[in-house]
């Protein structure tokens, strides 16, 4: 994530340095719009980390590990699933978390499940969703995610 | 209003669980550390792109015309960067505003969810290639699909 953050920050500085040189006029607006932006943004913001910081706190990565790692099943992919949309993970920590789940004896379907579902859906950040892209945007494609990430958890399950 | 009752509950909570306290603040100061540090780049390069970049190139390659193609360009365009996913909701909007098609957003969303060359090296790790590689196509093919359910839904909501 560092060489990330140091990345696009870089870009961000270039762009600016280009945009400067090009169109003064043009730069300022685009800032403008940044910064309004940013203040928009900024509450939602602060609700999601603290929200992600109650996840953390409450639901340790050992419990999601000993609560998933006993499911197998059928009705075990869809609560994996649900449990994957309400979590919030960065997904670095997800795959090494899914491995140790996979040997504790969940099944490779779970497994599938909790990956896809905690990537794809976002039951905290929906706030921040629904205001950028439209309430029905935001729900749909988290629900269709959802219900994807079940039917592509079961076929993971039937071929592997 | 929501910020305020979301602040009110996380005091109430390290009130409840002093044991859990230091995790979660010291968790949502990480993650607010991490945002903050991608935060405002991502949103100056949204200001230039809303500024410098036309709506017609938009609509071209990412319009509801583009076709397979600019499915296929989302996907590319969702793959390349890495960070949350909220991070990409301002984008998606973005592009949006600029006559990128639903279908697009939503592949794009979906892409910057979980295809990530980095990640799909952990996950090839983890978790094994054909899980990777199984994961991987039925995710695109599962956004595809989505993008196509969402648009024709929004469409349709718009006809009315």
């Amino acid at each position: 994530m560092k060489s990330t953050i140091i990345l696009i920050n870089l870009i961000a500085v270039i762009g600016l340095l280009l945009s400067l040189r090009y169109d003064r006029a043009k730069t300022k607006v685009a800032m403008k719009i940044a910064v309004k932006s940013l203040v928009r943004l900024l509450p939602m913001l602060m609700v999601i980390v603290l929200i992600i910081g109650w996840l953390m706190a409450l639901v340790p990565p050992a419990a999601i590990d000993a609560f998933i790692g006993e499911k197998s099943g059928a009705g075990s992919v869809v609560v994996v699933a649900l449990f994957g949309s309400a979590l919030h993970i960065p997904s670095i920590i997800s795959f090494p978390l899914a491995a140790s789940i996979l040997q504790r004896g969940a099944s490779i379907a779970a497994v599938a499940a909790f990956i896809t579902s905690l990537t794809m859906i976002g039951m905290v950040t929906l706030p921040l969703e629904i205001n950028e892209l439209g309430k029905t945007l935001a729900l749909l494609r988290n629900g269709l995610s959802f219900l994807f990430a079940i039917i592509i958890a079961f076929i993971i399950g039937a071929l592997l | 209003m929501v910020l305020g009752l979301v602040i009110g509950l996380t005091i109430l909570l390290s009130v409840i669980f002093p044991e859990r306290k230091d995790i979660l603040f010291q968790t949502s100061w990480r993650f607010f550390l991490e945002m903050i540090a991608i935060l405002p780049a991502i949103m100056i390069l949204v200001g230039f792109f809303s500024v410098w970049v036309s709506k017609d190139l938009v609509m071209k390659y990412l319009g509801r015309q583009s076709g397979w193609k600019g499915g296929a360009l989302a996907i590319l365009f969702g793959a390349l960067p890495t960070g949350p996913l909220y991070v990409a909701f301002p984008i998606a909007a973005a592009l949006k505003a600029k006559g990128a098609s639903v279908a697009n957003i939503v592949i794009f969303l979906t892409a910057w969810a979980c295809i990530k060359i980095p990640q799909e090296m952990v996950e090839w790790q983890f978790l094994g290639f054909k899980f990777m590689l199984l994961r991987l196509a039925l995710t695109i093919v599962a956004a595809f699909l989505m993008g196509a359910i969402i648009e024709f839904i929004l469409t349709k909501k718009m006809e009315r």
